[in-house]
Formats: structure tokens, C-alpha cells, sequence
């Protein structure tokens, strides 16, 4: 199964964004699977590549697309307590963003909102029913950014990239010690005066290993047989500390 | 040194878990409760999501009860008899319990429920037991003060049923362990805990139970309450993380023959006395964070599938 996916990984990578033109845009990453083992505390990915035209780049890292509740605190009664809640679809679980210049002077709002530039340019949509004003959705919105930073799942600013004589280019990519397991992308953006002329994206894969792997998919596959392993693995253990504490 | 830990899926420095283990494993072994009451506040505190830490906690206070139990046991201070009677109490209560969690979870109040169920049952349990406690100190240093008899009698005196607890040199109806095992049971299941904190009060105030017997008893039905909830927990909702809860019980196990050792330097009423200090200070901290604005009003969660 892992091995299918770093196939398709290998292949989606070379597989080149615009066939038909020139490649004026190549890029690849140190390596395509960050394998989270009992001893993983964050992992660094070099991203690497070269442009053949001058131009701006910019990259975008962003994890698996999940749902994510927000809930808002009012005070009721001198007590705060969680009054009412919005749901997102698509938040990235992980996002962190580089660029050779401030983006501002690279692309205009639009094309940062398309190819979500930034964290603020993040295309998180409400799943609402009408019960709640744009403002409110915004400040809902705004709070699970603010979460997600505070979690350091988010970058809120922008990465260096730096650039070797105008052709060789590379930026360090920071995967903090609590990802989410999954398959990430990394996408490049070739920017000459104001529009992307060329993009390119790099799956990067995360996935648990060995023991603690083992343990995961016990746990979720058979349940039961976990439950009681764990509740004798404790009774033993108190037995022994009991037994070694008296010979002291 | 850092360890991935598989189920609450984050990195974690193990002595910092040790060490919380083993603070939470003295107080078990001193005052006979499980320590879930301070142990999820704390692995919530440092990152570990709260449905992980409240089914690891239960399965890490199973060891640390099994070594207290032992360690009592050996000194004769486990009333079996007794414990059995409050069990069957506890696990009718806590399939109650249980059924009362869902429904409030429906109603989408659970964990300002818990909180609030927190403050209060801390709040008078610890005043309660300060209380008590500072007039027995006072009372013992008096010369020649009178000596307090071993029970009150009233009412519940009369109940049919009655039983002898020897080693509690009790005889009384056991309609009344049953009683306080029911409630128990009920609030710890709504709770997420073991129930200690609950019980030990209730086995001296209620029943009249000796001190010296109530912290082996009641460490010997947390045990079950404790895997009981460490089952479902793992069934249901897979939160169960082994390797958190063995760097724990490692620091628990070693912690609570130390507090079990402590207990017996230590008169009942000091005993009484620094416990009821630890539970208010909980509650304070608790009802605190109820009442300050917190830092962010909005708050994000993975959404019931």
C-alpha cells in the first residue's frame, strides 16, 4: 500500500505540469515520505529546483483537507460557555507558505486568493444555513486561523527562498512533531509581473511506521482484544511495582 | 528525550510524563484516590486530546491502584467485603451514568457539565473535609478534650438488610454502600474519573468508615471502575494510548507505594486535612477559568463523524 502511493508519489512528480510548452519551471523535494517512528520530534523537507525565466517564486505546503468546527464563547450567567458553532469544510490540517519577495509585490489579491497565498487567502469554507452574517462567518473563520498558528499547524508568515544566480532555487519545508497523517502538497509558482505562468505540484506523503504504527492499527482493527491487553499490561505492571517495592 | 506517541498522535517529552505519573501516584497512594482528577486536567494541559487523556488516565490509575491495593493489603487495611458491596453499587451507577453522558452530550453541554459538576461536588466535598478536619486537629490538641465517638448514629441506622463489615467494624444496613456505590459510579461515569475523590469522602462521612480502611477499599473498586471504563473507552472510541499510559504507570507505579508509606506517618486528620486543600485548590482553579474572559473566545474541534 505505502509503496504503491511513493510509486504514484514518483510518478505525479515527474509527470510535468504543462506538457505541451517548454519547461521553464522544475522542482522536486528531498524526499516524499516523512515516516513518523517512536523517536519523530518534526521533520524538514528541502524543496529544490530551477526556473529557466526570471520571475518570482513561490511555494505553498499544504497537509490533508478535513472538517473543522469552530465554537464561539459568550457569557451566560457570569459563566463562558460554548454558545454557538460553525462548521468548515476543507481546512488544511497543516500550511506554511515561502516566497522569494513579499508576496504583495509579487501578485495582486486575486491571484493570491486562487492560488491561497497566505493563510488569509485559505479557501476554508462554512458549512452554514443561513444563520449567521458574513461578518460572523469572517470572525469564525479568523478564529480557526488564529487556532490553528497557535498550534503551530499554521505559518503565519512568509518563508525565505533562497535563489543561486538566478536559476537555482530552494526552501526549507518544517513539519512540526504533531502532523497529521496523510498525503501533503507542495506547489510551486513560476510568477512573472503579476500572473502564474507556471505551477508545479509535489506530493509529499506522511505516514506512520514500525511499533507505533502496529499499535495504531491494533487499536482501531481490533478493538477489544487492545482493550483487554492494556487492562492486564497495567495489573501486571502494579503487581510488579508492588513486588519490587517490598524487597527494598 | 521525546517519544511519538501512536494513539494521541504528538511528540512528548517522556520525564515530563514520568513525573506527572509519579506526583499523581503519591497522592493515590496517600489519600486512596485515583488521581483522574488532576491527571486529565494535566494531559489536556499539555496537548493531549481530551477524549485520549481521559481513556489512557483510567488505564494507567488501573496499575497504580493494583500496587496501592497491594501495598494496603499487606498491612490489612482492605475491606473486601465492604469494597464488593460498593462495586456492584458502582458499575449499576455507571451504566446509568453513562446513558445520562450521551443524552447531555445530545443536548451539546457536556464539558461545561463536567466542569461545572467539577466545581461543585470539589467545592463541597473540600470545605466539607477542611472543615471537619481543622476542628479535629484543634480538638486533639486540647488536654483532655472530649473523645469523639467512633459514628454518629441516625436514620439510616434503622435500614433493613444489614450486613457486618469487620474490618470496618461496621454493622450496618448495606443498602447504604449500595447507595453511595450507585452515586459514585453515576458521577464518575458523567465525570470521566475513577470516583475517588467522591468515594473517600463518602466511605468517612456516610458510612463512618476507620481512615486507615478507607484508602485501601476504595483503591480496591477503582481498580474495576477503572478497567471497566478503559474497555469501553477502547472499544468505542479508540483512545486508549498504550505507550502514554505505560510512561505513567512507570512513574505512577514507582509514586504510589512512596504515598502509600507517607499515609502511615501521617495522622488521619492531617490526612484529611491536605486533601481537602488539594481538592479545593482544584475547584478554585476550575471555577476560575470558568469566570475569566479567556484568551480566545473561539475554540476549534474535530467534528462528530
Amino acid at each position: 500500500m505505502l509503496g504503491a502511493l511513493v510509486v504514484l508519489a514518483v510518478l505525479m512528480t515527474a509527470a510535468p505540469a504543462t506538457p505541451a510548452r517548454a519547461q521553464n519551471l522544475v522542482s522536486d523535494l528531498s524526499n516524499h515520505l516523512v515516516a513518523i517512528t517512536s523517536d519523530f520530534t518534526g521533520a524538514e523537507v528541502l524543496l529544490f529546483g530551477s526556473i529557466a525565466a526570471e520571475g518570482d517564486i513561490v511555494v505553498t505546503v499544504a497537509g490533508p483537507r478535513v472538517p473543522v468546527v469552530v465554537r464561539r464563547k459568550q457569557r451566560v450567567l457570569g459563566i463562558w460557555m460554548n454558545t454557538d458553532s460553525i462548521e468548515f469544510q476543507n481546512a488544511p490540517a497543516f500550511y506554511a507558505v515561502a516566497s522569494t519577495r513579499p508576496i504583495t509585490e509579487i501578485a495582486n489579491a486575486d491571484v493570491q486568493a486562487r492560488q491561497e497565498m497566505g493563510v488569509e487567502h485559505l479557501a476554508i469554507r462554512s458549512v452554514v444555513d443561513g444563520d449567521f452574517s458574513p461578518e460572523e462567518i469572517t470572525a469564525f473563520r479568523q478564529g480557526l486561523i488564529r487556532n490553528k498558528i497557535k498550534q503551530g499547524l499554521y505559518k503565519p508568515d512568509v518563508e525565505p527562498i533562497q535563489v543561486l544566480s538566478d536559476r537555482l532555487f530552494r526552501t526549507m519545508i518544517d513539519l512540526p512533531s504533531n502532523p497529521l497523517t496523510g498525503t501533503y502538497t507542495v506547489s510551486v509558482y513560476l510568477i512573472q509581473n503579476g500572473t502564474v505562468v507556471e505551477a508545479q505540484t509535489n506530493p509529499l506523503i506522511v505516514s506512520k511506521t514500525g511499533i507505533g504504527a502496529d499499535i495504531f492499527l491494533f487499536a482501531h482493527t481490533d478493538s477489544a482484544a487492545y482493550g483487554i491487553l492494556a487492562i492486564l499490561a497495567a495489573i501486571a505492571a502494579g503487581w510488579l511495582a508492588a513486588a519490587i517495592f517490598r524487597k527494598i | 528525550m521525546n517519544v511519538y506517541l501512536p494513539i494521541a498522535e504528538m511528540s512528548v517529552n517522556i520525564f515530563l510524563i514520568l513525573g506527572m505519573g509519579g506526583v499523581v501516584g503519591v497522592l493515590s497512594g496517600l489519600f486512596g484516590v485515583g488521581g483522574g482528577f488532576l491527571l486529565t486536567p494535566l494531559l489536556i494541559f499539555i496537548g493531549v486530546p481530551p477524549a485520549v487523556a481521559v481513556g489512557t488516565q483510567a488505564n494507567q490509575i488501573v496499575a497504580s491502584s493494583v500496587s496501592g491495593v497491594i501495598a494496603h493489603w499487606r498491612r490489612g487495611n482492605v475491606d473486601f467485603r465492604m469494597g464488593g458491596v460498593l462495586l456492584v453499587g458502582g458499575i449499576a451507577g455507571s451504566v446509568v451514568g453513562v446513558g445520562v453522558f450521551a443524552w447531555l452530550r445530545s443536548l451539546g453541554h457536556i464539558d461545561l457539565t463536567i466542569k461545572l459538576c467539577y466545581v461543585v461536588f470539589l467545592g463541597i466535598i473540600g470545605s466539607l473535609m477542611l472543615n471537619e478536619s481543622i476542628r479535629a486537629i484543634l480538638q486533639s490538641r486540647r488536654p483532655g478534650g472530649r473523645r469523639r465517638k467512633l459514628h454518629q448514629h441516625t436514620w439510616f441506622h434503622g435500614l433493613p438488610l444489614k450486613m457486618r463489615f469487620r474490618r470496618s467494624k461496621l454493622y450496618i444496613s448495606a443498602l447504604l454502600p449500595l447507595g453511595v456505590g450507585v452515586f459514585v459510579g453515576l458521577l464518575a461515569a458523567v465525570m470521566g474519573v475513577g470516583g475517588g475523590f467522591i468515594m473517600v469522602p463518602a466511605m468517612i462521612y456516610l458510612l463512618g468508615m476507620p481512615t486507615s480502611v478507607v484508602v485501601g477499599t476504595s483503591l480496591f473498586q477503582i481498580i474495576f471502575v477503572t478497567a471497566n471504563v478503559t474497555f469501553l473507552q477502547a472499544v468505542n472510541t479508540q483512545t486508549v494510548d498504550v505507550l502514554l499510559a505505560l510512561l505513567l504507570l512507570i512513574g505512577g507505579v514507582i509514586g504510589a507505594p512512596i504515598g502509600t508509606r507517607l499515609g502511615t506517618k501521617l495522622k488521619g486528620e492531617q490526612l484529611r486535612g491536605l486533601l481537602a486543600f488539594m481538592v479545593l485548590a482544584v475547584c478554585l482553579k476550575l471555577g476560575y477559568d470558568l469566570v475569566i474572559t479567556p484568551e480566545d473566545l473561539y475554540s476549534i474541534s474535530v467534528p462528530d463523524s
